[in-house]
């Protein structure tokens, strides 16, 4: 058994084509509890994002600066009762959040946050991406369909109609990624998620930026699509407040409400991985070809630790600007704890860049030399799994950013945007990639 | 264990299908009727593909491939006409749906 | 001997596949999952709630879904939950929701001829098990391993063809979509208020 386990240390395929069941678990438990942990942050990060857009500072007093908003409020729904309207149908109504939260959480098994950091590559893994999520409709018809009442079963179909009609340009849109794999000296594309990436390390160009404008057309295709597909503003018309009181959700309170939360931002964060890795080049820092001198990649190495440190920098300038009075106290001491937290994970992150830079250097002790050599692999995965959550992190904001500055779609302008607008367009892109493809190589 | 054979999902299959064949002759409601093809379609899907498998080909493959094609636009077709259906008679009985013309 | 001979071409076929994708635990998972296929297929007909039936289904779906993966078809698998589990499971959801009237599930399950339809459908099962006991030799034992990397692209080499030259199901294949052209438009105009 222990055998077994160690194994896979040190092997450069994922958990899943190696056959390790005992690692796939562990990254399995370290995606749950990551995706959790960014779900807490996210919703956070909205309600301070969403304030200070509209000129307001948003939650202040919980926690320093509204650090312990989203704790209080999953202790708040944690505690509320849970109500079952009589006559709802009891099994269904308790599945329906179930199906939402697998089709959001079982997309991550392909999602790779570098070469060998995936559950398992599997050799279908856009198809399998496309299929898992399009079971999340199935959630929110149940769910609606299980209230037992009205405003739950209009807004349900709403949102399941909108949902299956970008399905399809999210689909096509896909597609376009797909087919720019092939464009290599082989002739043959893949579908697996890791091979998209490294086509585009060997291609040199991230696919955003391939064939312009059509990568980038293809690219906001699938933007817009992924927006109207995870029901947020402006696509929002099934789970607006002002128009049906809440939608699908309605009748659903207490922690049974959060699951439906945590599979909306867990797909929100699932989509926007998808769309990082096809197009945005997934792990790659940028200009992984163009810049390739030794120099050039220990400044990208020393990014993590910087980033860290312009946190906790932040940090302490909110520690600085915070009254100096007793009711403070408290808050300041918070936030001073919370901004040295981060200064120790940048400093440890910086500590690890800088020897992994040194790792082969020739005169140093025998024990040193092999901790700089452990320090040299962690600091590769941190880095492709440091660039790959940065440029989820930016689709996070992306999305607070529509929800915040655009008005909400009516349904009707809803589907015919999908229909009429955004499928002629991925189409049109689609075969102009094909033709353009074909005659530039 | 005896090793799983091709028998094995033969042998699945035809009890799939034997379901499905008693859903579209015994249930009352045209919906479920129109589940149990379903089933039975996707019986058929399974005995091709464990046959594929068995010589090695990919020919099984693909007609499965185009049976679930075919299911889809049977489905829309059927559930289509089932609303049509409603909304001139308001019932999706079997045993009240059995007038040609009226 | 015919185990002997069975042992030794599984052990062969088994080991001339990719060390990597030897399948772990077959007969439980076999079980497993055809035991929920079958459960879900019972659900689907025993019912009284449609939309129970209609969850029941996407078990049976998803189930078969993980079959085809065991029997080396991964792009089929896919192609059931896309299409089956996540397009027509939601159109039937859809349909159950603007038809089904209160009434209907408080009326009886079965309908008046049930005896005769499961008279047919014993029947029916009579003469499969006799067809599998009979034409047991028919089929080998022995299972032909597929590669498993390059399933995609030889089914699209069957359905496109190479380049310049027709796969073997190009033809079916353009019928086919035709087909969905002509199912979209059906549908559409049954369900017309006005036509």
């Amino acid at each position: 058994m222990p055998n077994f386990i160690m194994s896979y240390l040190g092997s450069t395929v994922t958990p899943g084509e190696a056959g390790n069941q005992f690692w796939a678990l562990i990254y399995v438990l370290i995606i749950f509890a990551g995706v959790s942990l960014a779900v807490v942050a996210m919703n956070w990060f909205e309600r301070k994002a969403l304030a200070h857009f509209q000129i307001r500072l948003g939650p202040m007093r919980v926690g320093p600066h509204g650090l312990l908003q989203p704790i209080a409020d999953a202790l708040k729904l944690a505690l509320k009762e849970d109500i079952i309207p009589a006559e709802a149908d009891q099994f269904v109504f308790w599945f329906a959040p179930v199906i939402g939260l697998l089709a959001a959480f079982t997309v991550y098994i392909v999602i790779p946050f570098g070469p060998s950091q995936a559950v398992s590559d599997m050799n279908i893994g856009v198809l399998f991406m496309l299929g898992v999520s399009s079971l999340g409709v199935l959630g929110i018809v149940v769910a609606g369909w299980a209230s037992n009442s009205h405003y739950p079963l209009i807004g349900a179909l709403r949102s399941s109609a909108q949902m299956v009609s970008y399905e399809v340009a999210m689909g096509l849109a896909v597609v376009s990624a797909v087919l720019m794999t092939s464009f290599n000296d082989k002739g043959t594309g893949t579908l697996s998620m890791i091979g998209i990436v490294q086509a585009q390390q060997q291609q040199g160009i991230w696919f955003v930026f391939k064939f312009f404008p059509l990568g980038l057309v293809a690219f906001v295709n699938f933007v817009i699509a992924m927006i109207a597909e995870t029901n947020r503003a402006p696509f929002d018309m099934a789970e607006a407040e002002s128009e049906l009181t809440a939608g699908y959700h309605t009748e659903y309170s207490g922690l049974r409400w959060s699951l439906f939360m945590l599979a909306e931002y867990a797909a929100m964060i699932a989509v926007s991985s998808i769309a990082v890795t096809l197009w945005l080049g997934g792990w790659l820092r940028p200009f992984p070809n163009l810049l390739h001198a030794p120099a050039w990649d220990f400044i990208f190495s020393l990014f993590p630790g910087l980033t860290f440190g312009a946190l906790a920098a932040i940090a302490v300038i909110g520690v600085m600007r915070m009254p100096a009075h007793p009711y403070f106290k408290v808050q300041r001491i918070g936030l001073a704890v919370f901004a040295a937290l981060l200064g120790f994970i940048a400093l440890f992150l910086l500590v690890i860049a800088v020897g992994a830079r040194f790792a082969d250097a020739t005169n140093l002790p025998e024990k040193l030399e092999a901790l700089l050599r452990i320090f040299a692999r962690f600091s590769e995965g941190i880095d492709y799994v440091y660039w790959f959550v940065l440029k989820v992190a930016l689709f996070m904001y992306l999305f607070i950013w529509c929800r915040a500055t655009w008005p909400r779609y009516r349904f009707d302008q809803l589907m015919r945007v999908g229909w009429k607008v955004l499928l002629p367009i991925t189409l049109v892109v689609l075969i102009l990639t094909a033709i353009v493809g074909v005659i530039v190589s | 264990m005896v090793p799983i054979t091709t028998l094995h999902y033969l042998v699945v299959a035809a009890a799939l299908f034997v379901l499905g064949v008693i859903g579209v002759l015994t249930r009352r409601n045209v919906v479920i009727v129109l589940m149990s093809i379903e089933l039975i379609l996707n019986a058929v899907n399974l005995n091709l593909v464990a046959f594929s498998r068995m010589w090695g080909k990919l020919d099984g493959q693909v007609f499965a491939i185009f049976i679930v094609v075919d299911a889809a636009a049977e489905a829309a077709v059927g559930l289509g006409i089932l609303i049509a259906f409603f909304r001139n008679k308001e019932t999706i009985n079997v045993d009240e749906i059995d007038l040609l013309k009226w | 001997m015919i185990p002997g001979l069975n042992l030794a071409l599984m052990a062969v076929f088994t080991t001339t596949t990719d060390p990597g994708m030897e399948p772990v635990a077959t007969p439980f998972f076999f079980y497993l999952l055809s035991g929920l296929a079958i459960l879900g297929g019972f659900l689907v007909i025993t019912r009284r709630n449609p939309v129970h039936c209609a969850l029941a289904l996407i078990l049976t779906l998803i189930a078969m879904a993980h079959l085809y993966l065991m029997l080396y078809a991964p792009f089929v698998a896919a192609v059931q939950i896309i299409v089956y589990a996540g397009g027509i499971m939601v159109l039937f959801l859809f349909v159950i929701m603007l038809v089904s009237i209160e009434r209907a599930s408080k009326d009886r399950r079965f309908n008046r001829f049930w005896p005769v339809g499961l008279a047919a459908a014993c029947a029916l099962m009579a003469l499969f098990v006799s067809a599998f006991v009979k034409g047991r030799a028919l089929f080998p034992d022995r299972m032909i391993a597929i590669p498993e990397g390059s399933n995609t692209q030889q089914v699209a080499s069957m359905l496109y063809g190479e380049a310049g030259r027709m796969g073997q199901y190009t033809f079916a294949f353009e019928i086919a979509s035709l087909l969905l052209l002509v199912a979209i438009l059906g549908a559409v105009i049954m369900t017309k208020k006005k036509i």
